[in-house]
């Protein structure tokens, strides 16, 4: 079964319309491939025929199941390993270094699927000694897609999930059997909490530490990344980190960040706000102070 | 590879040879063992739990009494899914583990959290 050049037009001006990501020439495959199960489950006999019910029905919970369809990615715990380790050595130390104990350390995981990259960075702060005295961690995952929401907040991973990238030690320390799953224990579920949202709209959150927006902007057009890094860096600290994916990138969409090595990694922090405009002023004033005098 | 499966060391062995890895094979613990005493040592060693003779927790016990052979990582690989089992192959000294069933991505990220890529 393929995809026509009909179906493949529609389902990626709709998954553009609705979730800004750009399905190139090529990606008949992924249309493919992630509508089969939703035709099945329809009883369409074809994908173009179960697209054209989707278009000309106006069926908008139909396009809703497209789009989310279209939008789940792959995950695995620890993907890439690096940002993770980095968090780990270098960006905990330093946050408990320059915060104060009572003020919470703020992570945001912006695309976070089935949950495998939070629950990641809720593993990791679990076992950080530097944060054993209790002090206050919040873990706030997000993601477009309502469905991967719903299994997120399950924590509950099958065997197949485990045995990705997650070491063996940690998944003794931090999960149960559930029946044939594994489940995340309490405590590390109770330090993530989810919410749907989408990166290609306005949204309001509190100012975040870390951010971890990986393997999201490859997605998105050259404008909406833009705007979405735009929109992510009003809402971090001055000493905040963002880490992108490994293909991923602020240069030459969003010149407020500066890229900083991170142990073998890499990530980026907001610019501070350009210190030339006071002394502009300042100087201004200097020169009408002195005019004045004059 | 040490597994009493034939068709299961196959499987493996194949995976491993695609990720460029050199493959020994023993069909049990004893067997392993004495292969690692005439050398060379695996940088790596992927054992199954049950098996004849010696199977994959004595093995992983008798690989750590050793001196000389601390530095071969263990990885277990196997169909002992309960918790408590991993909670003991870990006590014993198995550096990872592996639940079947698996994908080749996982043998490789697995093998990667351990250092040990070819």
């Amino acid at each position: 079964m393929s995809v026509d050049a009909g179906t493949f037009a529609y389902v990626s001006g709709l998954v553009r319309a609705e979730a800004a990501i750009v399905l190139g020439v090529g990606k008949e495959y992924l249309v493919e491939s992630r509508l089969l199960p939703l035709m099945r489950e329809g009883g369409f006999g074809d994908i173009a025929s179960f697209v054209v019910a989707a278009r000309t029905r106006q069926d908008d919970v139909l396009r809703h199941k497209i789009v989310e369809a279209m939008t789940t990615n792959e995950t695995s715990f620890f993907r890439d390993r690096e940002p993770f380790k980095a968090f780990t050595d270098i960006v905990i130390p330093e946050l408990t270094r320059i915060l104060p104990e009572w003020s919470p350390i703020r992570i945001w995981s912006a695309a976070c699927s089935t949950g495998q990259e939070p629950f990641s960075l809720a593993m990791a702060v679990a076992d950080h000694p530097l944060l054993a005295s209790g002090r206050p961690v919040d873990v706030l995952a997000t993601d477009i897609n309502e469905e991967v929401l719903q299994k997120a907040r399950t924590a509950r991973f099958s065997q197949l999930e485990v045995n990705r990238g997650l070491p063996a030690p940690m998944l003794v320390r931090h999960f149960e059997r559930a029946d044939t799953d594994w489940q995340i224990v309490k405590p590390v579920r109770d330090l993530v909490s989810f919410r749907p949202l989408n990166l290609a709209q306005p949204f309001d959150l509190p100012a975040m530490d870390v951010v971890f927006l990986r393997n999201v902007l490859i997605y998105f057009d050259a404008e909406t990344k833009a705007s979405v890094l735009r929109r992510v860096r009003r809402l971090m600290q001055p000493h905040g980190y963002l880490f992108l994916g490994g293909s991923e990138t602020t240069l030459g969409l969003d010149d407020g960040f500066a890229r900083i090595q991170v142990g073998s990694t890499s990530a980026y922090r907001p610019l501070s706000p350009p210190t030339h405009a006071s002394n502009v002023l300042t100087s201004a004033n200097v020169l009408s102070r002195l005019g004045a005098n004059q | 590879m040490i597994d009493d499966s034939k068709a299961m060391r196959l499987i493996l062995t194949r995976i491993m040879q695609g990720l460029s890895y050199e493959v020994l094979e023993a069909a049990d613990g004893q067997q392993a063992i004495e292969r690692m005493e005439e050398g060379p040592l695996p940088d790596v060693a992927l054992v199954d739990w049950n098996m004849p003779v010696m199977d994959g927790l004595e093995f992983v016990h008798a690989v750590r009494q050793h001196e000389g052979w601390r530095g071969v990582a263990l990885m277990m690989v196997t169909t002992e899914g309960e918790k408590a089992q991993l909670v003991r192959a870990l006590a014993a000294g198995a550096d990872e583990y592996v639940v079947k069933p698996f994908t080749p991505d996982a043998i490789a990220e697995k093998l990667l959290l351990l250092g040990v890529s070819a």
